[in-house]
């Protein structure tokens, strides 16, 4: 029973925090999908980011896998993820700026710079901690390139 | 009666002309940069940690080109919209010209060679702290990069701050040259203190402004209404910044906040700059921050 409880509490604890640190939970399921996308760059780019700051022990095999499902995650085909009117001006839960769609081209270069900052990231993060911590500067370049590009600034 | 018109008149001259002299465009004194060497190396730091290429590279220039000082990029404030001038090293349009005492002058009394008042959007009320050696090898640096001929654009700001006059007033109001954490600093602190007081000018954007567009220096770091927009840019001292020190110098460098988002808006553009410094200047950026004082209202 009281597992039980800890569980619900927890659910709802969650629930919570979902609820504070978006703006608004996305109901299209395309935004829905690109956010949980983003959300596992986040979780793998953090074992990384944790070695990188000294929070975490190094650890080749937990930086090489994380880097693996980083690199992994930049080839999923995203074509179907960004439909016409679902940015920001159309769907207040997404920060997706219209010029997205003006610019394709743009876009895809910016994201195949990411996922060569992510294959870069493979070969390092197994390596040692020095090779990690040097990658990490431009894999942040290229999410910061095209967040600064397309992306609307917190409210 | 006529002859007290006079009299008054003369005074009011006498008075306006003190005034316009006291608040004349100072030059750097060529003394204070003499016998000092330049070291190439050592200004390109000192051009990321300034953030020279943020300002003053064309609008959108990304990778190499933004060692291209063209200009053009436009800020909006209260007080008008100001287009970045071209700071290449074209002897015409840019200051390919300027001797390392012009660019001193430029930096620490934000006065042209010609003894005009540049106006404070220059963050010359951050860089009137940097060291002279600095200068001089930022000089050398600036001299390096590459010519380009676009004419700079006008400024758009209308009366009564287009009369460049009054500047020397808001000089005379504004413009120290001394630290603002004063106290016991470690030497890191030291270092980051002039990171972020002298070159990286982050009190620009992170300490809010009163009606004339002096800093609030009793707010220092505590963060701003956002000039060129909506949101407010974000208080940086201890109490409203929770972040830990290696959070600080990984966002310096990689643009990662604690939660693994990136950078955006303009702090993308400085990450850019801080990106290329040491891991050693990150660090004692982020143990500097931790020094500043909390609020004093």
């Amino acid at each position: 029973m009281t597992k039980y409880l800890s569980f619900a509490a927890a659910g709802l604890l969650s629930v919570a925090i979902v609820g504070t640190s978006m703006a608004q939970e996305a109901k299209n399921p395309a935004v829905k999908a690109r956010q949980s996308l983003m959300s596992l760059y986040a979780f793998n780019i953090g074992q990384l980011g944790a070695m990188a700051k000294g929070e975490a022990e190094y650890d080749a095999k937990v930086a090489a896998a994380a880097a693996n499902n980083l690199a992994t995650l930049t080839q999923v085909d995203q074509s179907a993820m960004w439909p016409v009117g679902t940015d920001n001006a159309a769907d207040p839960s997404s920060r997706a700026l219209p010029a997205i769609w003006q610019n394709f081209p743009d876009v895809s270069a910016k994201g195949q710079a990411l996922a060569e900052a992510a294959v870069a990231m493979q070969s390092a993060a197994g390596q040692d901690l020095d090779a990690l911590k040097a990658a990490m500067g431009p894999l942040g370049g290229a999410c910061s390139a095209c967040h600064k590009a397309y992306r609307a600034p917190k409210e | 009666m006529r002859k007290w018109g006079v009299t008054a008149a003369a005074c009011a001259a006498v008075i306006v002309g003190a005034g316009l002299f006291a608040t004349r465009p100072r030059l750097a004194d060529p003394a204070v940069l003499s016998g000092l060497a330049p070291d190439v190396a050592q200004g390109e730091q000192v051009f990321h940690a300034a953030g020279c290429a943020a300002c003053h590279s064309a609008p959108g220039a990304e990778g190499d080109a933004r060692l291209v000082l063209a200009g053009g990029r436009r800020f909006s404030t209260p007080f008008g919209t100001f287009v970045a001038p071209n700071i290449s090293s074209d002897p015409v349009q840019g200051i390919g010209e300027w001797t390392p005492v012009d660019l001193a002058s430029a930096l620490w009394h934000g006065s042209s060679p010609d003894r005009q008042h540049y106006y404070p959007a220059f963050p010359y009320a951050s860089y009137v702290r940097m060291a002279p050696q600095d200068v001089v090898s930022l000089h050398a640096f600036l001299m390096s990069l590459p010519a380009d001929a676009t004419p700079s654009a006008a400024h758009e700001v209308g009366f009564p701050f287009n009369l460049r006059l009054a500047l020397g007033g808001w000089k005379l109001s504004f413009l120290r040259s001394g630290w603002i954490v004063d106290g016991d600093l470690s030497g890191q602190q030291q270092r980051g203190r002039y990171l972020v007081e002298a070159l990286g000018h982050c009190g620009e954007c992170h300490t809010p402004r009163n009606a004339l567009g002096g800093l609030i220096l009793s707010k220092w770091l505590q963060g701003a209404p956002n000039p060129g927009g909506k949101g407010r840019i974000p208080g940086l001292a201890p109490d409203q910044l929770d972040w830990s020190e290696a959070d600080i110098a990984e966002y310096l460098r990689s643009g990662f906040t604690p939660d693994y988002d990136s950078a955006g808006g303009e702090m993308a553009e400085v990450v850019l700059n801080t990106a290329k410094l040491s891991d050693a200047d990150r660090l004692a950026i982020a143990s500097y921050l931790k020094a500043i004082p909390q609020s004093r209202d």
